[in-house]
């Protein structure tokens, strides 16, 4: 540009320097101490299963006049291996479709009457399951319930929805597939769990052209069912009358059979990372995985504060390291993925191509030192109070209730669970965190997979090692 | 919903503040406001306006490099910042037994905020990275917020890219920054939010503790970012690397959210007609009935709706098949524009937008983040805080006819198309 060398300042010299702006006469100030912590008021809630199975979780929050909804139905593929399997296919044109007409309601209709109460109804699927949320007006209850009722025992899979909703998918699906993380994402899951169904998260535009209309209506009437499945609804209503509600409207969906949940899945095991080519990228995905705990093991409050020391959050070792000290990337951070019975840690990174080889070395030195240095009172007491605030902060409006509620019963938790959480946090000790690190954080226990242009980074991560090149 | 309960007040150094007192939960936000976005910055300076936010993470007179974020996240709270066309935000949402400590960190940066040439180095290279991963390394990267806005105005604080431009960001300075700041940075040029469980008279007497002496500096007089409307159809092509489908645009300018609030909303609640729902009439045509696009959507504000001053734009974007041709996409927006301009929305498509809208505004609202974050911008941009909470009843009050006289003013003769072709002109794999 010919105008680079210009000048912010539109009067020179008018304005303080750098070094004047930065100190005051009165010089430095004390941090103020935290003030007294007021607790969450109780929660006012009802968790039951009703006759056809289905685990209704009520909880009240009247901050606003809204509902939010959470429906979770296990969805797994039954089959051994996702090699050759359908489900995955069918299940994306079933989630795609299940909203787009019922016998009593078309497409427009269920829209219209969502619509006018101020709601919405959304269905994804994931390998795990089937996820139906919405909200609306708390005084439109009844509507979202009878048009969600219509769905599950009523959803007529249109022909002429089916076939346009199945382009539509295979559009998505390319266009999901072009983005640089969703393509780290899908190499990741392959080289961790292989052919398992848990990890083929998007069918193939084969696979889904294949699908026929009937073996979409069976898919519903053998899988979207009641028993196993979790319904949670938070909002400005009173749990007793909106599980009774719930039990009216929903009384009608029933099967004796439960919904399928996933097959365990195996152990992460550590070992050397996979470089996978994407040609021209100009920025790296650096994604790492090793084996956690689920949330109900004894050492998760342990392995969740070491985890939040290691790249958790933003004054973690991994993010003062390679963001704020080197300035390789503008996103890092390790996070646990619960899944079935167990949890997979997870470490992201997106860098430079020239920086890619660099911040892996910086990546695997923090992992080893969290465990050979373990953290200090003060990184434990940082983290935990994180901890215990964040999970306040974001369970503060309904819509963030709602969906940490759905998380846990999906892992067979409770509200109870919810509100002894920060006890547990507070009774952990720092050599318990010293303890998990050197177990779980070792460099040793964590694989995974690199994406970038192999041509620009595979010197550099020849010579750094522990990287299979293609 | 009935309006909560607000107070405001202006400090002696200039600050406006406003306070939103609600008991529900026992945690609070606070937020700053400065009135500079990416508008202001100038020519050789793209980006500058963002780097900037960036620096004010890195340290003042009682916090060395990296404090600010461990104080907030010590307390249990969250925090980011955020540059916009027309203001920069800061905001703490934190347990509220760390209310005075927020207060404090804002206050500090506010009146002695340091800025070393290491720092800029640093956050140059972040900056960079959050570009490659946000528009350089993905597809539709700045599609359409970064690629619209050049073929729809012509001005440099109107048409340039807020991200900035590497050659841009390298050559920033310390010296700039020093500059920047003290232009733009001065407490009467900035509105302090605070939303939550507070106690209002507390809260003030805090607040005249930590801000009350950060000195008052002079207000640099916003200019005006008014250029006319566009005269004639522009046009633009841009390729993209890493999309597999082409996309498109469509920019018009809507009317001053500021001065003629309720043309602005008509232009809202025409998108929802247009695009919102099952139900809509561009969802309808385009994706159900000639099935030519993958998706569709309508919106003010490349943003989201009121959070910019004039000029604002009015913004249409679609992705569809290679096959079908973009003027075919086009032609059935025009076709169900006049449809509109013809005949006025029925009652029963109006009553869908508000009764969405409304449920969207206290779904905003129930998240203490964007509430204190809506408060501060309708306070800077509006002189309104309570703007935030009226707007229901003010969406609800659009008529069928004002929705019709909107769409009559997107015309085709005066509008900005923008054109992604994928870099592989097959487009799929």
């Amino acid at each position: 540009m010919s105008a680079a060398d210009q000048k912010l300042d539109p009067a020179p010299g008018s304005h303080r320097t750098a070094g004047e702006i930065g100190r005051t006469e009165h010089g430095p100030r004390p941090l103020p101490e935290l003030g007294e912590q007021r607790p969450p008021a109780d929660l006012s809630s009802v968790d039951t299963v009703l006759p056809n199975g289905l685990r209704v979780l009520a909880v009240r929050r009247s901050a606003v006049p809204l509902v939010e909804l959470r429906l979770r139905i296990p969805f797994a593929d039954p089959a051994d291996s996702a090699e050759g399997s359908q489900h995955s296919a069918r299940a994306e044109v079933l989630a795609s479709t299940v909203l787009t007409g019922t016998d009593r309601r078309s497409r427009v209709e269920i829209d219209t009457e969502l619509a006018l109460v101020g709601g919405e109804l959304d269905a994804v699927v994931d390998p795990e399951r089937l996820s139906i949320s919405g909200n609306a007006l708390a005084s439109g209850l009844d509507t979202l319930l009878d048009v969600l009722r219509d769905v599950l025992t009523g959803a007529a899979y249109p022909a002429d929805e089916v076939e346009r909703e199945r382009d539509r998918l295979v559009e998505r699906i390319a266009l999901a597939r072009s983005q640089p993380s969703v393509i780290a994402r899908e190499a990741l899951q392959r080289h961790l769990y292989g052919d398992h169904p848990f990890a083929k998260e998007m069918p193939e535009a084969e696979e889904i052209a294949r699908v026929r209309r009937d073996e979409v209506a069976e898919l519903h009437a053998s899988a979207v069912l009641p028993r196993g499945s979790v319904l949670v609804v938070v909002g400005d209503v009173d749990p007793n009358d909106a599980v009774r509600a719930i039990g009216e409207s929903l009384a009608a969906w029933s099967s004796d059979a439960s919904a399928v949940e996933l097959r365990p899945l195996p152990l992460v095991t550590g070992g050397d990372l996979l470089l996978v080519h994407r040609p021209g990228a100009v920025q790296s995905q650096i994604r790492l995985a090793a084996q956690g705990l689920a949330r109900t093991d004894p050492r998760y409050p342990a392995l969740q504060i070491a985890n939040l020391v290691f790249g958790g959050f933003f004054s973690s070792r991994l993010v003062e390291n390679i963001r704020e000290d080197k300035g390789y990337t503008y996103s890092a951070r390790s996070h646990p993925e619960f899944t079935p019975g167990t949890a997979t840690l997870l470490v992201d990174a997106d860098t430079a191509s020239e920086a890619t080889a660099a911040a892996l070395l910086e990546t695997r030195y923090e992992l080893g030192k969290l465990g050979l240095v373990p953290p200090t009172e003060s990184e434990v007491d940082t983290a935990r109070r994180y901890a215990v605030g964040s999970l306040l902060t974001a369970t503060s409006s309904q819509a963030g209730l709602a969906s940490f509620l759905v998380n846990l019963a999906g892992n067979g938790l409770d509200v109870d669970w919810f509100t002894a959480h920060p006890e547990r946090l507070t009774a952990v000790t720092r050599e318990q965190v010293a303890e998990v690190a050197l177990e779980f954080f070792a460099p040793t226990a964590f694989t995974g997979v690199l994406v970038g242009d192999a041509e620009r980074l595979a010197p550099q991560l020849r010579a750094l090692g522990g990287v299979v090149l293609p | 919903m009935a309006p909560p309960e607000l107070h405001r007040s202006t400090l002696s150094n200039g600050l406006r503040v406003v306070l939103a007192p609600d008991p529900t939960a026992p945690v609070v936000g606070v937020s700053v406001h400065y009135d500079v976005g990416f508008r202001s910055e100038p020519e050789g300076r793209t980006g500058f306006a963002h780097l900037f936010e960036h620096l004010m993470f890195q340290g003042s007179e009682s916090l060395e490099k990296l404090a600010h974020f461990r104080h907030v996240q010590s307390s249990g709270g969250t925090f980011n910042g955020s540059t916009h066309p027309d203001y920069t935000d800061y905001y703490e949402v934190l347990p509220s037994a760390a209310l005075e400590r927020a207060l404090f960190l804002e206050a500090d940066r506010m009146r002695a905020p340091k800025i070393t040439a290491e720092n800029l180095r640093n956050q140059i290279d972040v900056v960079k990275e959050e570009i490659r991963l946000n528009v350089l390394n993905r597809p539709y990267g700045g599609f359409p917020w970064i690629l619209l806005p050049p073929v729809l105005f012509d001005t440099f604080p109107n048409a340039h890219n807020g991200y900035g431009d590497f050659t841009d960001l390298e050559n920033a300075t310390v010296e700039d920054c020093a500059a920047f700041f003290d232009t733009y940075y001065a407490p009467g040029n900035a509105v302090l939010t605070v939303a939550g469980d507070l106690d209002v008279r507390t809260t003030l007497a805090l607040v005249e503790k930590h801000f009350g002496d950060v000195p008052a500096r002079p207000v640099a007089q916003r200019p005006s970012f008014a250029e006319p409307p566009p005269s004639a159809a522009r046009r633009a092509e841009h390729t993209d690397a890493h999309a597999p489908f082409p996309a498109l645009a469509v920019g018009y300018r809507v009317p001053d959210p500021v001065g003629d609030l309720d043309a602005y909303l008509a232009h809202l609640v025409l998108a929802g007609v247009l695009t919102d729902g099952d139900g809509s009439r561009l969802q309808q045509r385009l994706v159900h009935r000639d099935a030519i696009v993958t998706d569709v959507g309508a919106g003010c504000g490349l943003f989201g709706p009121l959070e910019a001053r004039d000029p604002d734009t009015f913004s249409i974007t679609a992705i569809h098949a290679p096959e079908v041709a973009a003027e075919t996409v086009l032609a059935a927006i025009d076709e169900e524009l006049e449809k509109l301009a013809s005949e006025p929305p029925t009652t029963e498509e109006l009553a869908k937008v508000t009764a969405r809208w409304v449920s969207t505004m206290h779904r905003e609202h129930d998240r203490l983040t964007s509430r204190t974050l809506g408060l501060g911008s309708a306070e800077l941009l509006f002189g309104r805080a309570e703007l935030i909470y009226e707007l229901p009843e003010r969406i609800a009050a659009v008529t069928a006819e004002e929705v019709s006289a909107a769409a009559k003013t997107l015309r085709p003769d005066a509008r900005a198309v923008l054109i992604v072709n994928p870099a592989s002109s097959g487009g799929t794999e």
